[in-house]
């Protein structure tokens, strides 16, 4: 199912908790809402779920208008933060419960039901463990559960807030790739939301990033590191560290003085680089400070560099060298930005 | 290392002798000011045989008593069950305005003398008032008859099952509602499904507390009731009346009926309680 959000905004108590939201999610798709806690986009999934209704703005299904219709007519599934499984009940009753409750037209056979409570159990690989309750179980166990009740009712679009949130590491990566298959063998469009960006680059096929109840920018994995669109999106996904810089006749000017790095246009902003897009030089036209911590990180080093600015604060960057680069504490490091973004206008 | 060897002892613990000066002076507190009184109900209830106690509970002004009381108790609770459902309903899922005042409001009976909420209903249907001269036009007794018993014990019990329910909501939250909609159920579903199996032993609790005080209650019933034997006296005002006419053993015969009933409450408090302390804590996820 397609969905098409236009011009949402929401606000809570005059606090505009989304601002001119714009999104189409394609049918099949596995998106990802990735921002920082008050970005928005758990606000945003509960109003496509129909859990809350926007200030104004529409929600389309299809090309049905759904931004008046309640929770129960949307038929969605909603997979929440801590499950919300119902603690008296057991698992297949919680498999069942969307069906149970329907009206006796369209509610299943007594028999149906139980034919799909124990195909969905199948599927999420908890067979036999139906007749137990809630908090027997682990809480990878519980996301299974809770995802399986979504499922029950066959709905249209399926919502996922922070599921591997409450987890530990280790089940959290499993449980990821499992819902990667999930994904690719039942097809449905399935929208989640996390704060955790390795989880939404790894797991989603296009990332949503959020920021103060709006959209920085929307985009594969690739997209939203290699080519971010905004000074948040530079520094929230990945690692990076920024500078003041002036760009004059071509040339990169970094308290005035030319660092070895050209670009187009002039302008006055900021300069964004990632750890592992530096070279360390010799060049006299290039950043240097001096380095004041060294960590070890998998296969590389990080050297932490503090640039000297005329008796303020230093600035702060972070750099990648080789494991045997001649870096020592306390020692001056030279280098140059390989790859570079600068966006205007921040000071 | 013998230096070290001192048995370890939590800091939060104390020596045997404060412990032992502690339970002791809880236990003969309790001894004193509890039990013994409670035992000396039962001793003078008993005081001239079994058959004198008997006489006493089928005496027909007693047995007028008790009926009437737990008539009092039927239409009261779950008349009150009711409202507190609902009122903790709506102040543990629901914002609005005036949710503080309302919240103050439902103390109310608990923070002011029972006599005084008696005496409200004295004033709105007594005979100086507006309503209770035109009720009374009309064949309906409220003052000196049973619906003012009722009325005034509604009052005085409201808060049991409201207090109760409201931390435990509050608590719970929103999620399993939301949960339980979202997979289609229609709100009365939702309530009868998942918030009130949620909440039953909360519920439960609130419910035997509100008995035990509809039952107990004196002080605002014995305002509205006007004392009338064998017609508007409950079981604690005809306790008071006995004892005043040194009916020594008929009097003691009815209160250890109203202590008996005490315990009984006590006794199942105490077992729901195991149920649900171990449900709260397991049922948390």
């Amino acid at each position: 199912m397609e969905v098409t959000i236009n011009n949402i905004r929401k606000e809570f108590d005059k606090f505009a908790a989304l601002n001119d939201v714009s999104l189409k999610i394609a049918s099949g798709e596995l998106i990802a809402l990735l921002g920082p806690s008050g970005s928005g986009k758990t606000t945003l999934l509960r109003l496509i779920a129909g859990l809350d209704y926007p200030t104004a703005g529409q929600v389309f299904f299809g090309t049905e208008d759904a931004s008046h219709s309640s929770v129960q007519e949307r038929n969605v599934g909603f997979v929440f933060q801590h499950y919300a499984l119902f603690r008296h009940m057991t698992v297949a009753q919680n498999i069942g419960f969307g069906l149970k409750i329907r009206p006796s037209a369209t509610r299943p056979p007594k028999a149906e039901i139980r034919k799909r409570v124990s195909d969905l159990l199948d599927m999420v690989q908890l067979s036999g463990l139906e007749n137990r309750y809630p908090n027997q179980l682990s809480g990878g166990q519980r996301q299974r559960v809770a995802l399986a009740r979504a499922m029950a009712i066959e709905p249209r679009i399926l919502l996922l807030d922070e599921p591997f949130g409450a987890l530990d590491a280790k089940v959290r990566k499993e449980l990821r790739r499992w819902l990667r298959e999930f994904h690719d063998r039942t097809g449905h469009t399935t929208v989640f939301v996390t704060h955790d960006q390795e989880e939404a680059l790894e797991l989603a096929d296009r990332v949503v990033v959020m920021s103060q109840g709006k959209i920085e920018q929307v985009g594969s994995a690739d997209d939203v590191y290699d080519r971010p669109q905004s000074p948040f999106v530079f520094s929230f996904i990945g690692e990076s560290s920024h500078l003041p810089v002036d760009v004059r006749d071509g040339t990169v000017l970094f308290q005035g003085e030319p660092i070895g790095v050209s670009e187009g246009t002039n302008t006055v902003g900021d300069l964004f680089f990632r750890p592992e897009d530096v070279e360390l030089t010799d060049d006299p036209h290039a950043l240097f400070g001096k380095v004041t911590a060294c960590r070890r990180l998998a296969g590389t080093r990080i050297a932490e560099i503090d640039i000297a600015n005329n008796g303020h604060a230093p600035f702060h960057v972070e750099v990648e060298v080789p494991l045997h680069a001649p870096i020592e504490l306390g020692s001056e490091a030279r280098f140059r930005p390989t790859r570079w973004k600068i966006f205007p206008g921040q000071k | 290392m013998s230096d070290n060897r001192r048995t370890f002892r939590s800091p939060a613990d104390e020596g045997f002798f404060t412990k032992l000066a502690l339970v002791a002076l809880s236990l003969v507190f309790l001894a004193f000011f509890l039990f013994m009184p409670l035992v000396s109900v039962f001793v003078h209830a008993f005081a001239d045989g079994w058959d004198a106690y008997y006489e006493a509970l089928i005496e027909p002004d007693a047995w007028a008593a008790i009926q009437l009381t737990l008539t009092v108790a039927v239409i009261a609770v779950p008349l009150n069950l009711v409202f507190g459902l609902c009122a903790a309903w709506a102040i543990a899922k629901f914002e609005f305005k005036g949710k503080a005042f309302l919240i103050t409001l439902i103390d109310l009976p608990f923070s002011i003398s029972p006599v005084i909420s008696g005496l409200v209903y004295v004033l709105l249907f007594g005979t100086g008032s507006l309503l209770g001269p035109w009720l009374k036009s009309h064949g309906v007794e409220i003052l000196f008859a049973v619906p003012g018993i009722v009325l005034a014990t509604i009052f005085v019990t409201f808060p049991f099952v409201a207090r109760e329910l409201i931390p435990l909501m509050q608590d719970q939250g929103t999620g399993d509602e939301e949960a339980a909609l979202s997979l289609g159920a229609s709100g009365w579903q939702t309530f009868w499904y998942v918030t009130l199996p949620n909440v039953k032993w909360g519920l439960l609790y609130g419910v035997l507390l509100c008995n035990a005080r509809a039952m107990g209650e004196f002080g605002a019933v014995s305002v509205v009731s006007g004392r009338i034997r064998g017609l508007t006296n409950t079981m604690p005002l005809h306790v008071e009346i006995l004892y005043n006419e040194y009916n020594m053993v008929a009097a003691f015969a009815v209160a250890s009926l109203l202590a008996l009933l005490a315990l009984v409450t006590l006794a199942l408090k105490t077992l729901l309680e195991l149920r649900f302390g171990a449900g709260a804590a397991g049922g948390r996820h």
